[in-house]
């Protein structure tokens, strides 16, 4: 950020682009054709009901399944749009540990659930090369707090934790090295309302504290409409309806994307 | 029918070349683990069939051979590996670190300094230094492939932050010629400074996991640490009750019900020569006498 030109330039630029991206298994087209940009800063839903193609979807964009069709590409942190395929395994891994987050739906998948929660948040600098245990744990510290979890909690193993502190730590490991772009699935599955308002708000302050651009699966529109600025509709691996998401949950053009918002329960 | 004669050192000749083959690639590579197609031995698993499966390899007939067992020439592993060797192949055995050539240990680095044209054969229950955080092999042989080793150090992350210190006495991990990070067998990280610039051969086999692998002679071995926690040796405060040394690994032994205990050296041989130099601690008897085992 010392040059405040090309830190404008770089938020014209899309920051990842998608073009023709399909996946099909045998005769199955579990996602098609799909193509968008998103630019620094800016976060993404992707609606739909189970099986439409959202996590396939997901999937393609991490750059952990290989499209049957169309490409990906990524804008590094030197300035160059490379097409992720085209990526070594060792860039992609460093890519996936630094530069990019992934906040899975279920915890344990992206927890280290046997060592404690501070290890968990400093596994990604310890990757990088930090070798200072004092850093290491200071930057620790500071990340749990942010997230809202007891510092005395620092040496105990997630699974001594609930289920929103195990979200909120996953949140905090992705984050600590300081990506650009964050890919969640579900972020708020499976937790009580209650602690989902409270993992919401988390999530939309450090989105926007840290400028990130995140790239948010949900079946749950409440969670688009709190969370993104933009939402993608799918339904049988086609993208249906995009725009902002106030525009598309408000007033929905697409038949099924008006099944969908009202079917929502009222509270 | 007479008593069956086996081949030199037990094993058959394409088996000893199939393991030559697995070891000197694992020379070429410090510190890669080679899978090699590891046979049954006429002992248990745990009681070093991949040690002495690469001892069978590169024994010959004018090799003497020591075995080691935590340091001591006289426990049971070592003695029956020994006989093993001195009935299978003939060859010299002897219980003096600088006399032999080869030298099987398990868990011990000989205190003597060990010199060139030595091979120090390991027994390796468990070769892979990530196994305990990461379960898959895939995923293991991945990170070593693309040196990704930032989660050996969340092991030690661990100890820090539960005990206050690296608090890992034996399998320390090591980080062999700047590139591959190694488990060195359950050794006391008392012995890791002698791996660094060795001049013997050093040669790991674990038999059960089928993986063998060295460090060829003056190789840069580094324990692996922190900045602010730097890798230290660990050794009880004690000199040895037997010898008098005090810069011996030793081990406890405990001598009565009542919580008597005495600290003598782990490496038996090179307590017995100092005794034999006239060295005495606290509690020694008479010299040893004899100094050959059959």
């Amino acid at each position: 950020m010392a040059d405040s030109n090309t830190a404008m330039q770089d938020y014209d630029r899309p920051l990842l682009m998608a073009g023709g991206l399909g996946k099909t298994y045998g005769r199955l087209n579990a996602c098609q054709d799909v193509s968008f940009s998103l630019y620094p800063g800016e976060v993404l839903a992707i609606v739909g009901e189970s099986g439409s193609g959202k996590s396939t979807l997901l999937q393609l964009l991490s750059a952990q399944l290989a499209p049957s069709s169309g490409k990906v590409s990524y804008r590094m942190r030197d300035g160059v749009m490379r097409d992720l395929a085209a990526l070594g395994e060792a860039e992609r891994r460093f890519l996936f540990r630094t530069d990019w987050g992934y906040v899975h739906q279920d915890p344990v998948l992206g927890l280290r659930m046997a060592v404690s929660a501070g290890a968990n948040v400093g596994e990604r600098l310890m990757a990088v090369g930090w070798n200072h245990y004092g850093h290491i744990r200071d930057t620790a510290t500071s990340w749990l707090e942010r997230v809202e979890i007891d510092i005395g909690r620092i040496d105990d193993a997630p699974r001594t934790y609930s289920g929103g502190m195990r979200q909120r730590l996953q949140i905090a490991r992705n984050l600590v090295t300081e990506p650009r772009l964050v890919f969640m699935d579900e972020p708020t599955g499976g937790l009580d309302v209650s602690v989902q308002a409270r993992l919401l708000d988390l999530m939309r302050n450090l989105v926007s504290e840290l400028g990130l651009a995140a790239i948010v699966v949900t079946h749950d529109l409440a969670v688009a409409r709190l969370l993104s600025h933009r939402v993608m509709v799918m339904k049988g691996g086609r993208v249906i309806e995009t725009g902002l998401t106030d525009q598309v949950l408000d007033d929905p053009r697409e038949p099924y994307t008006q099944l969908l918002v009202s079917s929502i329960l009222p509270a | 029918m007479n008593a069956p004669v086996y081949n030199f050192a037990y094993l058959d000749e394409q088996t000893k070349r199939m393991i030559r083959r697995a070891i000197l690639k694992a020379i070429a590579i410090p510190g890669y683990q080679v899978p090699f197609a590891s046979r049954e031995m006429p002992m248990p698993y745990g009681w070093g069939t991949g040690g002495v499966q690469v001892t069978a390899a590169i024994l010959g007939p004018s090799d003497v051979l020591k075995v080691i067992d935590q340091g001591s020439d006289d426990t049971t592993n070592a003695i029956s590996i020994r006989k093993f060797f001195a009935r299978t192949a003939g060859v010299a055995t002897t219980t003096a670190t600088a006399d032999a050539t080869v030298i099987q240990t398990r868990h011990r680095i000989p205190e003597a300094p060990l010199h060139g044209g030595q091979v120090l054969v390991y027994q390796v229950p468990i070769p892979e230094p990530l196994r305990f955080l990461e379960p898959r092999e895939t995923e293991t042989r991945r990170m070593h492939a693309l040196a990704e080793y930032g989660l050996m150090h969340v092991k030690l992350y661990e100890d820090i932050a539960r005990f206050g210190h690296i608090a890992t006495s034996y399998a320390y991990p090591v980080k062999v010629n700047a590139r591959y990070v190694m488990d060195p067998s359950p050794t006391p990280k008392f012995d890791n400074p002698k791996m660094d610039n060795c001049p013997a051969l050093q040669l790991f086999g674990a038999g059960r996991e089928k993986r063998i692998y060295a460090i060829p002679p003056y190789t840069s071995v580094v324990s692996l640490d922190f900045e602010d926690h730097p890798f230290t040796r660990y050794r009880f405060d004690a000199p040895c009750a037997l010898c008098g040394a005090d810069d011996s690994y030793l081990d406890e032994i405990v001598t009565d019900d009542q919580g008597s205990r005495m600290f003598v050296c782990s490496d038996t041989d090179y307590c017995e020569n100092r005794q034999a130099q006239g060295h005495r601690g606290s509690e020694s008897a008479a010299p040893h006498k004899e100094r050959s085992h059959g």
